[in-house]
C-alpha cells in the first residue's frame, strides 16, 4: 500500500519537471492553419510575381518599397501575422482547457530562445534585400527559422527540432536553386507546417 | 529495509513539499505565482502553499530571494545544494525501495 504512494510521487515528479520546464500548451492546429496561409500567400505572390504587366525584379533593384513590391510585402506580412495570431489565440485555448495558463516561465523561455534567431535572421535578410541579393532572401527565412525552431524545441515538444532541421535542408536547397524561391518557400513554409501539425495532432492531440 | 527507509526525507513525505522541490531542480528559479500555478491541480491556497515554502526553508533546502519590480515586491525561490542533494537521496532511496518489492 505504501509502494503505490511512492510509484504516485515518482509519476507526480516526472510530471512536475516536465511542466515546469518545457511549453507543452502549443497546438497542433495552429501549425497546420500557418501551413494554409503559407500556401494561400504564396498563390498570391505566384500571381503578382508570374503574371504581372512589368518585371519584378527590375522594379525591387530601382527603389526599395516601389509600388511594384509592396503588394508582396504586404502579402507576406498579412501571412505572417495571420500565422502568428492563430497560434497564439489556439495555444491560448489549449493552455485554459488543460486549466494552466498560456504565460508561464516555459512559455516565456520558448518565446526568447525562437525570437533571438528569427529576429536576426529578419533583419539579416532585410539587408539582402537592400544589397540587391534576391536570389538568397529565401534560404535565408528557412535557414533562420529553421534555427529559431531548432533552438527553441530544447522547451517545448522535442519534435520541433526535427522541423527546424528539415527547414534549413530546404534552406539550403533553396540557396542552390535561385530561380525556384518561391517554390521552395511554399514547401518548407506551407507543406512541411501542415504535414508537421497533422503528425503533432496524431501523436498528442487526439 | 529499514535502511532504506531510513533515507527517505521526511520532508519531502509530504506531496506538495515534494512538488515544490521538483520544480526547483529543474528550474534555476522560480516565484510565487509560477509555483502556484504548476501546483494548481493540487487546489492549494496562498497560505497554505507559503507554510510549505516556509518548511523548506527552514530545512535550508531551497533560498528565498526578495526584490522588487516596480514597486511589487517578487520572491524567488531557489534550491540550494544541500536541497539537491536531499532531493536526490530521496529519489534515489524511492527508486530501491520500488524495485526491492
Amino acid at each position: 500500500m505504501e509502494n503505490s504512494k511512492h510509484f504516485d510521487d515518482l509519476g507526480q515528479i516526472r510530471s512536475i519537471m516536465e511542466r515546469s520546464t518545457k511549453f507543452l500548451s502549443l497546438s497542433a492546429w495552429a501549425a497546420i492553419l500557418a501551413g494554409v496561409y503559407a500556401l494561400i500567400g504564396a498563390f498570391f505572390a505566384y500571381r503578382l510575381i508570374y503574371f504581372a504587366p512589368v518585371v519584378r525584379y527590375r522594379a525591387m533593384t530601382e527603389s526599395l518599397f516601389s509600388p511594384e513590391v509592396l503588394p508582396l510585402f504586404f502579402d507576406a506580412i498579412i501571412v505572417l501575422a495571420l500565422a502568428v495570431g492563430t497560434t497564439v489565440w489556439l495555444s491560448y485555448r489549449k493552455a485554459r482547457k488543460a486549466g494552466q495558463k498560456l504565460w508561464t516561465p516555459a512559455a516565456i523561455r520558448v518565446l526568447v530562445n525562437f525570437s533571438i534567431p528569427l529576429v536576426t535572421g529578419g533583419l539579416f535578410t532585410l539587408v539582402l534585400y537592400m544589397n540587391g541579393y534576391f536570389s538568397l532572401i529565401v534560404a535565408s527565412t528557412l535557414i533562420f527559422y529553421g534555427l529559431a525552431l531548432l533552438n527553441a524545441g530544447n522547451f517545448t515538444f522535442s519534435d520541433i527540432r526535427k522541423l527546424g532541421m528539415i527547414e534549413i535542408l530546404i534552406g539550403f536547397a533553396a540557396a542552390l536553386f535561385p530561380g525556384k524561391g518561391l517554390l521552395f518557400w511554399a514547401l518548407g513554409f506551407g507543406v512541411l507546417h501542415i504535414v508537421y501539425g497533422i503528425i503533432m495532432y496524431w501523436k498528442y492531440e487526439r | 529495509m529499514k535502511e532504506v527507509l531510513q533515507n527517505l526525507d521526511k520532508a519531502f513525505e509530504n506531496n506538495i513539499r515534494l512538488a515544490i522541490m521538483s520544480a526547483l531542480m529543474v528550474n534555476d528559479y522560480l516565484d510565487f505565482n509560477a509555483l502556484k500555478d504548476l501546483l494548481n491541480p493540487f487546489n492549494i491556497t496562498d497560505g497554505n502553499l507559503a507554510s510549505h515554502i516556509k518548511h523548506l526553508e527552514n530545512a535550508n533546502y531551497i533560498r528565498v530571494e526578495k526584490s522588487f519590480v516596480g514597486r511589487k515586491p517578487n520572491t524567488k525561490y531557489y534550491a540550494t545544494t544541500q536541497g539537491r542533494q536531499a532531493f536526490e537521496q530521496h529519489l534515489a532511496a524511492l527508486e530501491k525501495l520500488l524495485k526491492g518489492i
